[in-house]
């Protein structure tokens, strides 16, 4: 166990100085990319929010089954097949077909080549389940088919999220997928996420419909709020042009009426729509209606054929330049709801580096000084030993450019406490050797080779410990898990390789010295 | 040789009681749980104003109705932490609550950390919590199963819960708070009281084999005593650390700290009177090893 090679030495001594290259390398800047890594701070240490959107599918869910009533009412219309009394209800759809007409549906359903219900081979199911109760037949989405739709959704949802907090700019923000409806938004250094919040709270669902006063407008017509929630309006169900076909929409001042504005422009479908329905609703009110409410309804006064206009409603240049970022991102497929924020500002995250470096000094001192005192020479190995230890896991971590978090700083300090037990181990070993063994030489041996499997089995249960913190762990925990599980195999490197060369290189020189630790 | 195993009887007995009481503070007092496992809000509040204080906080958050408010210094006089339950789950809570606080202290104060968790995710994180603490515990279960004799796992094992359940004990008879970083903290301490009951019993596996003549209440005595000295150091070294975290870390810390250094206590203590005991009571000898040994 004493010996070493000259091959291991270099190679030991390459590796050592390599990772303290690396972990140095938080401390300058360099041009190339491969030596230009850092650690990252997490959230909780540069300041920023961190915030867990969740998408509330349940409108989704029921617009489809809507869509799906009329898909199927017209099928089966197609092919002759009566069925009636289409209604839905907890989101399921429910109707009655004829005793004769039975089979053909259920048929229709369950066909895999299906055009009314999609089949996903992978999952061998279909999108909708139907369910046989007697002449009342009952359809609703299956388990993939909920799956396929919520999917959809949040894949629509991440694109627009991405697309506002852009927008707004934010320095490096991430953006991730969670489970099948959730999506997680990490906004480093940002102070104050108040604005970022509220466009992310608003589905940004534009549409203009004109206000009407018959009750049997052949679209339905609908009762709406204004944005100021006193007045009401009746407006049609008729859409004539919504978000979608919108081009760009950009904040403006409105010299002649001194307001701020938005103006939009259209894309060639909308702006076709709107030209057609300007010309022949002349005089009448327009209202533009977003998320449910009316920001204002104007009257008519031209046909607007060049496909542009504006939205006026009071605005101040902050909210319009909001709406305006809201209707160029687009529409979210669904509400969006925070159901998770954490804001630290930069100043405690300065404050919690601080405290965390000050610990891990005095951690340090108060180890190093406690092994001196305990062990001497062997003391001042294992303190040498410690503080390149330090610098390996440091340069891992900044290899990996792991996030270091407050926790995680904690977990340095921690694996600096515990990163001691295996030389103790070993060294209490040596000693028992020793009361028997004259040989130093295999004194040390014995108290390498016996002390093995105590010291494989203490680092085992530890790392089984961070293992499960890493994968169950959130945020800060999860950067505490990783300081320590990586310290493991750091501490066992520089336990069996460092630590061994120095006590090896003292022990062949004090070959025959007593009482050698 | 320190007689460890004069007192294994009355330690023993020690141990039944602190389980015992400890269970039933956690059955009839509960747990502090934080925000994290309750959901709610969360404030750290800076105030460069005298006149503000947990008194006059207290009064302003009470007039906001947000239900149960608790107003509390957080490290030194101008911190503050501010919590409530956020029972309707508010949307735009935190803009409210600056804009009243405006009208009463002005620009006098600063909100240096905000965190709400809603009721789903409070949950979530309650359930993955205690799903991570009982996957630590199994997985050492089948570690230790698979690296030593089924006494040895018995002794590991309740020295284990015994740490667990009476370092949740103290939290919860001082009503210490429980969030994240606890959790963190509980499953350390399983890898750290698992660590050290370890290298006991490896010695004591190891002298099993070599003396046939010494009975297992003297052998592990002998084993702990050959151990002692690694096991002071490393709980002293391990505690250095922890203290320097609790006392230097900042407030954050503090309560993940504690609770890794009550567990290195326990923990230590657990290895030499839980542990060894179970393989006292058991009557485990040379045999057991040996049969061990054969079927290998």
């Amino acid at each position: 166990m004493l010996y070493f090679s000259k091959l291991r030495i270099l190679f030991i001594t390459l590796f050592s100085v390599l990772f303290i290259l690396i972990a140095s390398s938080n401390l300058f800047k360099f041009d190339d990319d491969f030596f230009d890594k850092k650690i990252n701070l997490g959230l909780d240490l540069q300041g920023g929010s961190y915030l867990l959107l969740e998408i509330d599918n349940e409108p989704v869910i029921e617009q489809k089954l809507q869509n799906l009533t009329t898909t199927i009412r017209n099928y089966f219309k197609e092919k002759n097949i009566k069925i009636n009394n289409i209604k839905i209800d907890n989101q399921n759809i429910f109707f009655n077909v004829t005793n004769n007409d039975k089979q053909s549906v259920l048929d229709v359903f369950q066909d895999e080549n299906s055009d009314l219900n999609p089949y996903y081979p992978r999952f061998k199911s279909h999108q909708l389940e139907i369910e046989d109760t007697g002449l009342n037949l009952k359809v609703n989405f299956s388990r993939q088919g909920l799956i396929k739709l919520k999917t959809s959704s949040q894949d629509q949802a991440i694109e627009i999220v991405r697309r506002r907090v852009d927008e707004v700019g934010t320095n490096e923000p991430n953006i991730l997928k969670r489970g099948n409806n959730r999506i997680l938004v990490e906004l480093p250094g940002l102070d104050d996420p108040m604005r970022i919040k509220s466009l992310l709270g608003k589905t940004a669902n534009l549409t203009f419909r004109f206000v009407t006063n018959d009750e049997n407008d052949r679209f339905g017509v609908e009762k709406l709020k204004f944005e100021n929630g006193l007045e009401e309006a009746t407006v049609s169900k008729r859409i004539i042009i919504s978000g979608e076909n919108l081009l760009d929409a950009q904040p403006k001042m409105d010299t002649q009426a001194n307001q701020t504005i938005v103006s939009f422009t259209l894309d060639r479908v909308g702006a076709k729509r709107f030209g057609k329905a300007t010309s022949t609703g002349i005089g009448k009110q327009l209202a533009i209606v977003l998320d449910g409410k009316i920001i204002s309804a104007p009257v008519v006064r031209d046909t607007i054929a060049s496909g542009s206009g504006q939205i006026s409603g009071g605005f101040t240049f902050q909210t319009a330049t909001d709406l305006a970022l809201l209707l160029r991102s687009g529409a979210l497929p669904a509400p969006l709801e925070i159901i998770e924020e954490r804001t630290v500002g930069p100043d405690l995250g300065q404050d919690s580096i601080n405290a965390g470096m000050i610990a891990l000094a005095i951690g340090f001192m108060l180890v190093i000084i406690f092994m001196f005192v305990k062990y001497k020479i062997f003391g001042l190995i294992t303190n040498v030993t410690l503080i390149v230890n330090l610098f390996i896991l440091l340069g891992v971590l900044t290899l990996f450019e792991a996030t270091l978090t407050l926790p995680g700083i904690a977990g340095i300090i921690l694996t600096v406490g515990m990163a001691v037990d295996a030389n103790v181990l070993i060294f209490e070993r040596i000693k028992e050797e020793l009361k028997d063994e004259t040989n130093n030489i295999l004194a040390f041996d014995g108290g390498y080779t016996k002390s093995r499997t105590a010291i494989l089995d203490a680092n085992i249960t530890t790392l089984l410990a961070a293992i499960i913190l890493f994968f169950m762990g959130s945020g800060p925990v999860k950067g505490f898990a990783v300081t320590l599980g990586v310290g493991i195999f750091t501490t066992l490197f520089s336990v069996y390789f460092i630590a061994r060369l120095f006590t090896s290189i003292y022990v062949s020189r004090n070959k025959d010295k007593e009482k050698l630790i | 040789m320190i007689a460890f195993n004069k007192y294994y009887n009355h330690f023993n007995l020690l141990s039944s009681v602190l389980i015992v009481v400890s269970l039933l503070l956690l059955i009839f007092k509960g747990l502090n749980f934080g925000i994290d496992f309750k959901g709610g809000t969360l404030i750290e509040l800076r105030a460069s104003d005298s006149k503000i204080n947990v008194s006059s906080l207290r009064d302003r958050f009470n007039q906001m109705d947000l239900g149960d408010v608790s107003v509390k210094k957080f490290g030194n006089d101008t911190d503050f932490l501010v919590k409530f339950e956020n029972k309707d789950n508010k949307k735009n809570i935190i803009e409210e609550i600056k804009t009243n606080l405006d009208k009463s202290f002005g620009n006098n104060y600063d909100f240096r950390r905000v965190e709400n968790v809603g009721p789903k995710v409070s949950a979530e994180l309650l359930k993955s919590g205690v799903i991570a603490i009982s996957l630590s515990l199994a997985l050492m279960l089948i570690y230790i199963w698979i690296r030593f004799e089924w006494q040895f796992s018995l002794g590991a094992i309740l020295a284990l819960f015994h740490d667990v359940i009476v370092t949740l004990g103290v939290f919860s008879l001082f009503s210490l708070e429980i969030n994240l970083s606890i959790i963190a903290a509980v499953l350390t301490i399983v890898g750290y009281s698992m660590n050290d009951t370890v290298v006991i019993f490896d010695r004591v596996r190891e002298n099993l084999r070599k003396y046939s003549d010494i009975k297992i209440f003297e052998l592990t005595n002998i084993s702990i005593n050959e151990t002692l000295s690694r096991t002071i150091i490393t709980s002293a070294t391990t505690l250095l650390a922890l203290l320097a975290i609790y006392f230097f870390g900042g407030e954050i810390l503090k309560g993940f700290s504690l609770a890794m250094i009550l567990g290195v206590v326990f923990g230590t203590y657990s290895s030499i009177y839980i542990a060894n005991t179970v393989l006292v009571r058991l009557r485990v000898s040379q045999k057991t090893v040996l049969r061990e040994d054969d079927q290998k």
